[in-house]
């Protein structure tokens, strides 16, 4: 018989129900922003999806104004329980419309429909279920006998999971009785503003939610408000720095989930062909676009040959294409900006020495689309082991022993997350012990969960979110 | 790696050739590893584990795959010609099987380009039977043996059972190994009954191609199936099979990936295609596919043969030839409009 191929298999794209044009969120209801409006555009065939009005900061004036008002009248003086009606209905009407918001953040962002369908969308849902289930129970988790909501939240977005961040920030700041003015990313604006309709058709009172779309100016301006209680800021390193410093010795509050370059441990007793699925699913997940991807392999040297062969034959099965197939394990890159950076940092790492290997899947003829890619022979000192590169860009190094392989793992500015796959518990408990990094995976990488708190340290930010650490976030105890 | 032998991991694994014999050095180091009781013990246990929640996360991924279209059309036609079609009761008799290879032979009369399957699989008495309604077709007589499906009898009696079938003219030999032995670790003993049931579907050209029934679902673990699958592959298997049938958790995703992992790592040490049998519990087309997708993507396309995957299942069939018609006609079919053996 011929060969078997998968025919093509789209998600319609009409169940996004895209508009022609988006507008602000502001006090309860769609409003004409001052700036200048942008296009949102799919990055997978270069059309313009929809234009979308963005903020000033007259708007952001507006805006803050609006949330000042509501955490005053309405939804900081709101009992807990009446709180959690509102974000369960929220949560509800997420799950309903998952296939819209799926589609719908397909479009915008580039990321296999795969993944939103079954992992952007429930993950969004399921963080505000569980935050909603906080709202009246708050005196029991542990922030003391009656926590307090900070106020005015301001938080900014990035684009790589434009739902998922939104509902990151909104779940627990709402649950714990704050109001919140979001700026999603310049590039990926639909899904956020989605969410503030469902708020809307929730119920929710008006001014508790505000949305403005828009560039970095808007998320400047927003940051840098004196009516903000507290800034959430999930982003670059680069960025969040200069938030950081703007917001010192004001007394606001500030969270930051910034980048990473986390280090995937392959002992050589691990379960081997597990191994190879979650360095896959650690760097390849999102294209990469993941601030804790697994980025750097680091694999004993006494099974490296056999765990590069056996990982390159299972990335030539990634199949790189139409987001919206539902076949595609490799999506498009967001922008071209993005798309530049990566071919920028795989050429410095040709430069420097290191092996790339690319997969012979093919492309698309059109659209913003980089091969998986693996460079090996990495060493420490390489700009391909050390900088961020942000897209599905696998630096593999070697390590002998245990300590050595701590080591290296910690011998970067970052440290949001990490992965350690062995059979053996007590070695990956004590790897664990040693990681410096906000998150440890075990025999399994970028699982996501609502009772998991998530964050970093050093250049990865600080803050937790999700968990009882990530409440702590948004309440004084 | 704890083991002093030769192993998958440790090989050069440069080659891709497909079929004939190993190297002369990786024969050798094989004949090491199985020469002794203590040898099969350090390598079997040497083998990678299997992580539980990250093997049926990849089944579940595999799953996912949208199969559409002429692709979908395909798939139903290659998994038709990978059926074993079994009958394996009590209760079976004459006319029992000669119905049975007269559908194994034309599948889907009214759609004569329905492929033939690849073989019907019965009890060894039966085989004469089957032998004369098959004959001049395509479709091998597959026929289970050593004591089949407890394996719990006389090596004597294991080896005569496999005699009567093949010299009946069985081309197919179904054995189950020793669960007993297995599962208190005399992997000697396990390794040496499968060598002789071998050496029983006799030799050259006409040799009955040996399937080593594993019955996963008695073995309590994916570590203890993949080391199964070794064992057999280092005896000579030419298919390792999931399971009887009779037991319940037959043939399911993540098990049937295990065992493709192995043939697969198997033919990376040694350059040798060996098969794989799902057999037991997969009742539906859209089952069938998604195990034809782990073996397109775990094995990779050379499997996609009947040679090499193969189905042991009976009320499959049906249920392919429906979704078939359904592609073709647009619309679905009672299970009455085709007949059914």
């Amino acid at each position: 018989m011929d060969t078997w191929t998968y025919a093509p298999a789209p998600e319609s794209a009409a169940l996004a129900r895209l508009q022609p044009s988006y507008r602000p969120f502001v006090d309860g209801g769609f409003v004409d922003g001052g700036g200048e409006p942008l296009k949102t555009v799919n990055p997978a065939t270069g059309e313009v999806l929809a234009e979308v009005g963005t903020a000033d900061e007259s708007d952001v004036d507006r805006a803050v104004a609006a949330a000042r008002l509501a955490f005053e009248t309405t939804w900081g003086p709101m009992p807990g329980a009446e709180r959690a009606k509102y974000l369960f209905r929220i949560a509800r009407i997420v799950a309903e419309r998952a296939r819209e918001l799926a589609v719908l953040e397909t479009l915008d962002n580039g990321k296999p429909i795969r993944e939103s369908r079954d992992v952007d969308v429930p993950t969004a849902s399921a963080h505000l279920f569980h935050h909603a289930g906080w709202a009246d129970k708050l005196q029991y988790a542990g922030l003391g006998p009656d926590p307090r909501p900070l106020g005015v939240v301001g938080a900014v977005i990035p684009w790589n999971f434009p739902l998922l961040m939104a509902a990151w920030k909104i779940a627990p700041a709402l649950a714990c009785g704050n109001t919140i003015v979001l700026k999603p990313a310049e590039t990926t604006p639909l899904t956020a503003l989605v969410l503030a309709e469902i708020a809307a058709e929730a119920g929710l009172p008006a001014e508790v939610l505000n949305v403005l779309p828009g560039a970095g100016d808007v998320g400047s301006a927003l940051v840098g408000h004196d009516g903000l209680d507290k800034v959430a800021f999930t982003g670059s390193t680069e960025v969040g720095k200069q938030i950081q410093g703007r917001l010192a010795g004001t007394g606001r509050r500030l969270t930051l989930e910034l980048g990473g370059k986390a280090a995937n441990i392959v002992y050589d007793d691990a379960p081997l062909d597990q191994a190879v699925e979650g360095v896959i699913e650690g760097i390849f997940f999102n294209q990469g676009h993941v601030c804790c991807a697994g980025s750097r392999l680091l694999v004993q040297e006494s099974i490296a040959d056999e765990f590069d062969e056996l990982l390159r034959r299972r990335i030539e099965t990634l199949r790189v294409g139409d987001p919206l197939d539902k076949n595609t394990d490799v999506g498009a890159i967001n922008s071209a900006a993005q798309l530049d950076r990566i071919v920028e940092l795989a050429a410095a790492g040709d430069a420097e020495g290191a092996r790339r290997w690319t997969s012979p899947c093919p492309l698309p003829e059109r659209g913003l689309f980089f091969p998986p890619t693996v460079f090996s022979g990495v060493e420490q000192t390489m700009r391909v082991a050390r900088e961020e590169i942000f897209g599905p860009v696998l630096s593999v190094l070697t390590f002998r022993t245990p300590d050595e392989a701590v080591a290296k793992a910690n011998n970067t500015p970052y440290g949001l997350s990490a992965g350690i796959w062995t059979d053996k518990g007590a070695k990956a408990l004590w790897t664990a012990q040693r990681m410096r990094a906000g998150v440890v995976w075990t025999n399994t990488f970028n699982r996501f969960d609502p009772t998991a708190p998530f964050g970093g340290y050093r250049e990865s930010g600080f803050g937790r979110e999700g968990g009882l650490a990530g409440l702590a976030a948004y309440a004084d105890g | 790696m704890t083991t002093t032998v030769p192993s998958p991991r440790q090989q050069d694994t440069g080659r891709n050739g497909s079929g004939g014999a190993p190297p002369v050095e990786t024969a050798a180091a094989l004949a090491e590893v199985t020469g002794t009781e203590s040898g099969l013990r350090r390598f079997l246990h040497g083998l990678p584990g299997v992580d539980q929640v990250g093997l049926e996360r990849r089944s579940a991924l595999l799953a996912t795959r949208s199969i559409k279209a002429a692709s979908k059309l395909h798939a139903l036609d290659l998994a038709v010609s990978m059926i074993d079609l079994t009958t394996l009761e009590g209760a079976d008799t004459p006319g029992k099987v000669r119905s049975l290879c007269a559908q194994a032979r034309r599948p889907d009369p009214e759609h004569p380009d329905v492929p033939p399957v690849a073989a019907v699989c019965i009890y060894p008495d039966l085989v004469p039977v089957a032998v004369a309604a098959l004959h001049g077709s395509s479709v091998a007589v597959a026929a289970v043996a050593t004591a089949f499906p407890s394996g719990r009898s006389s090596r004597e009696v294991k080896l005569a059972d496999t005699a009567l079938a093949v010299e009946a003219g069985a081309g197919e030999i179904d054995m189950v190994i020793d669960r007993g032995a297995f599962l208190t670790g005399r992997y000697g003993q396990v390794h040496e009954e499968i060598v002789a049931v071998r050496q029983a579907c006799g030799s050259g050209p006409q040799r009955a191609h040996l399937k080593v029934i594993l019955e996963t679902g008695e073995l309590g673990g994916y570590d203890a199936v993949r080391r199964a699958s070794w064992l057999a592959l280092l005896a000579g298997a030419d298919v390792i099979k999931t399971s009887t049938g009779k037991i319940s958790p037959a043939a399911t995703l993540p098990v049937v990936q295990v065992m493709l992992q192995a043939v697969r790592d198997w033919h990376r040490l040694t350059g040798e295609l060996r098969g794989v049998k799902a057999a037991g519990g997969i009742r539906t087309a859209k089952d069938a596919i998604r195990h034809l997708v782990a073996v397109n993507e775990i094995a990779g396309p050379d499997w996609l043969h009947p040679a090499l995957f193969r189905f042991g299942a009976s009320s499959l069939l049906g249920d392919l030839l429906r979704q078939r018609r359904t592609q073709l006609e647009g619309h679905y079919v009672g299970a009455d409009y085709i007949g059914s053996a």
